[in-house]
């Protein structure tokens, strides 16, 4: 049976996670339980979610570094807003994902490079977040407490939203014809022109649902932690980007996987964990886990050279 | 193995809330220390001074663990992830300083319902079902005011020092500082520049204003900046004032130098880092069964004229005067907060 090459991309981030996993229950047999699960993996959802947004932005080649800010303003509105008064809390998300579809549009207008552009954002959204919430409190509003700490029977809720997320942001990614557009624009824009779509438009809409899912994120992160603070996601950056090339997707080309994505974030989380049960000494932990992304991805283009080989031949 | 541990913990709970009699052992007993920073001399001195401690403790045999974890970043999401760890790891007391008071606040609630006794410290937390360990930085400062109304009981002109703006510590002592000089109305504060808790930029503010500024009697201030101070106005030629220090080896260095030179007399007031210890022994006592109100306060530690020396002494080169507590202090907290 020929494997397509997705499933080669996929099989990589699938087996570390596969890996940790089992090294993880190996070292803390605890954690091989339905609340064990659920603390290992509930925090990986918002990071997830985040992963998703930032993926979106890199299959039309280009680079949120705005994403950790804004999920940030984004939980600053749930603890806040949407508490108090959800009307003006769902407006805030509402002129927050505009903002979004906004970028895109200038991003491409322009010429921008999206770097720059998002890196300004990122003091814009870091600065909302701060008049939101000088000092750390808020409260997460009861519905959003109530879904993320649901306990369903058998599987915990962190993996069911982390399997909900892969499979919905498959369908619309890969399955569907906007998914295809997308991906297109990062392929090769001028055809995807050439065969009739607006490709503002489309760069407009990706932005826009990549900031849908940051505000999922952000939402999710609030009901995790009760409360927000303005710094709360300042990690998510990075984490999501590592999150989306350790799940096999590409900086260029638009060449992603959302199921990948989400694996990518799962196994990032895990690898924290795995490391924190491991005893290493914090001051080794960033090498640490920098040493666990170098590994994953050095088998992954041993992997890519494989592939073009059997191609060339 | 994990069934045994689960049935002995639950003998233990059954003796705890059983007859009032029944002494709960703690030897078998973990407790972690979820710490969010290691960044600074203060928290090297409080990792170390629960090294100190907890090693003797555990030699012992008073408690079965009490292992230290710091995050690598400094970031709230990182630390409730480190806490649910813990949880997993099958701790049974979480001793927190907190990156955030309320962002760790879900993962806090997931260690309570897990049975887990949470202390937090410093970096309090505002989870209902955590114990805090804080400090009144407002009497903290109160007291410095207090001290100068004995010292210049004719009262004069202060200058204040103030630290990071935005930060809730800075407002409490400054807020302890204004209570203090209403209650001693022979003062009045002619100025005030923020430091930043750090002695260069503490000097810098204070040569800024002092051109501005009349005879001042003392200088109030917040920890980390009374070097600096004492400095900008050698630098200006002008009298120095009594300072306020704040117990880094450098403004107690100072302090001596002027002491053996002129008997120059000053207090000096900060928070001790060996509070990681007290919240140790807090720990200890919750998971004993004994009766802890929810919120303690912490003492600050303040060095007078007499006792300089001997703190200076057991001060590091470049670090602050620490105390370590030990069982009876923490037994004292906690009677002292019924």
């Amino acid at each position: 049976m020929k494997l397509s090459s997705a499933t080669v991309r996929l099989i990589i981030p699938a087996a570390s996670l596969a890996l940790l996993l089992v090294a993880v229950f190996y070292m803390q047999p605890r954690a091989m339980s339905y609340t064990g699960l659920n603390l290992l993996f509930n925090l990986a959802v918002p990071i997830a979610l985040a992963t998703i947004a930032q993926m979106l932005i890199m299959a039309v080649n280009d680079l949120d570094l705005s994403m950790g800010t804004f999920v940030s303003f984004c939980a600053c509105v749930a603890a806040t807003f949407l508490q108090t008064s959800p009307a003006i809390g769902i407006l805030i998300f509402l002129g927050a994902i505009a903002v979004y579809a906004a970028i895109g549009v200038v991003i491409h207008v322009r010429e921008l490079p999206s770097i720059v552009v998002t890196l300004g954002m990122s003091f814009v959204w870091g600065g909302l977040a701060v008049l939101l919430l000088p000092s750390p409190g808020g409260v997460a509003p009861g519905w959003v407490r109530w879904l993320m700490t649901a306990k369903p029977p058998v599987v915990p809720v962190a993996i069911v939203a982390s399997i909900l997320i892969a499979a919905i942001t498959h369908f619309v990614v890969m399955r569907s014809s906007f998914g295809v557009a997308i991906r297109g624009v990062g392929g090769n824009h001028r055809s995807v022109e050439r065969a009739g779509w607006s490709v503002i438009r489309l760069r407009a809409a990706t932005y826009a649902l990549a900031g849908v899912f940051a505000v999922l994120s952000g939402v999710a992160l609030v009901g995790l932690t009760t409360s927000a603070d303005a710094n709360i996601a300042l990690r998510y950056t990075l984490l999501s980007i590592a999150g989306v090339i350790l799940g096999g997707g590409e900086f260029v080309g638009g060449k992603v996987s959302p199921i990948g994505a989400v694996i990518g974030a799962l196994t990032l989380t895990l690898a924290g964990s795995f490391l924190s049960f491991m005893r290493i000494s914090p001051d080794w932990q960033i090498g640490a886990q920098g040493a666990i992304l170098v590994v994953v991805l050095a088998l992954r283009l041993a992997l890519n050279r494989l592939e073009t080989r059997e191609k060339t031949r | 193995m994990t069934i045994r541990k689960m049935l002995l913990a639950s003998v233990a709970v059954a003796c705890a809330i059983g007859p009032a009699t029944a002494f709960a052992d703690t030897a078998t007993k973990k407790i972690a220390l979820s710490n969010n920073y290691a960044g600074n001399s203060w928290r090297q001195a409080m990792l170390t001074s629960w090294d100190k401690i907890t090693k003797e403790a555990v030699t012992k045999g008073v408690v079965a663990a009490a292992d230290p974890f710091t995050t690598a970043e400094n970031q709230a999401t990182e630390q409730a992830a480190q806490i649910q760890n813990m949880i997993l790891q099958g701790y049974d007391a979480i001793v927190v300083n907190a990156a955030s008071p309320t962002a760790l606040n879900g993962a806090i609630k997931e260690a309570c319902d897990a049975g887990i006794t949470v202390v937090s410290f410093d970096g309090i937390v505002t989870e209902p079902c955590a114990w805090r360990i804080a400090v009144d930085f407002k009497a903290m400062g109160e007291s410095q005011v207090d001290y100068l109304a004995k010292k210049l009981p004719k009262g004069g002109n202060l200058l204040e020092i103030r630290g990071l703006a935005g930060v809730s510590v800075d407002d409490q002592i400054h807020a302890g500082i204004e209570a203090g000089v209403k209650k001693n109305t022979q003062f009045k504060v002619v100025g005030s520049v923020n430091g930043d808790w750090a002695q260069d930029v503490a000097q810098r503010a204070v040569a800024g204003i002092l051109p501005s500024l009349p005879e001042i009697a003392a200088v109030v201030t917040q920890g980390g900046d009374g070097y600096g101070a004492a400095q900008a106005f050698a630098a200006a030629k002008r009298p120095t004032p009594t300072i306020v220090m704040g117990n880094r080896e450098d403004e107690l260095v100072w302090w001596k130098q002027q002491k053996d030179k002129d008997k120059y007399e000053t207090m000096s007031v900060s928070i001790a880092p060996g509070v990681s210890t007290l919240a140790f022994w807090v720990a200890q006592q919750i998971l004993d069964g004994k009766e802890v109100k929810k919120d303690l306060v912490v003492p600050f530690l303040r060095i007078d004229q007499d006792n300089l020396e001997a703190n200076l002494a057991n001060t590091q080169k470049g670090g602050v005067a620490n105390v370590e507590y030990s069982l009876e202090d923490a037994q004292k907290v906690i009677a002292s907060a019924k």
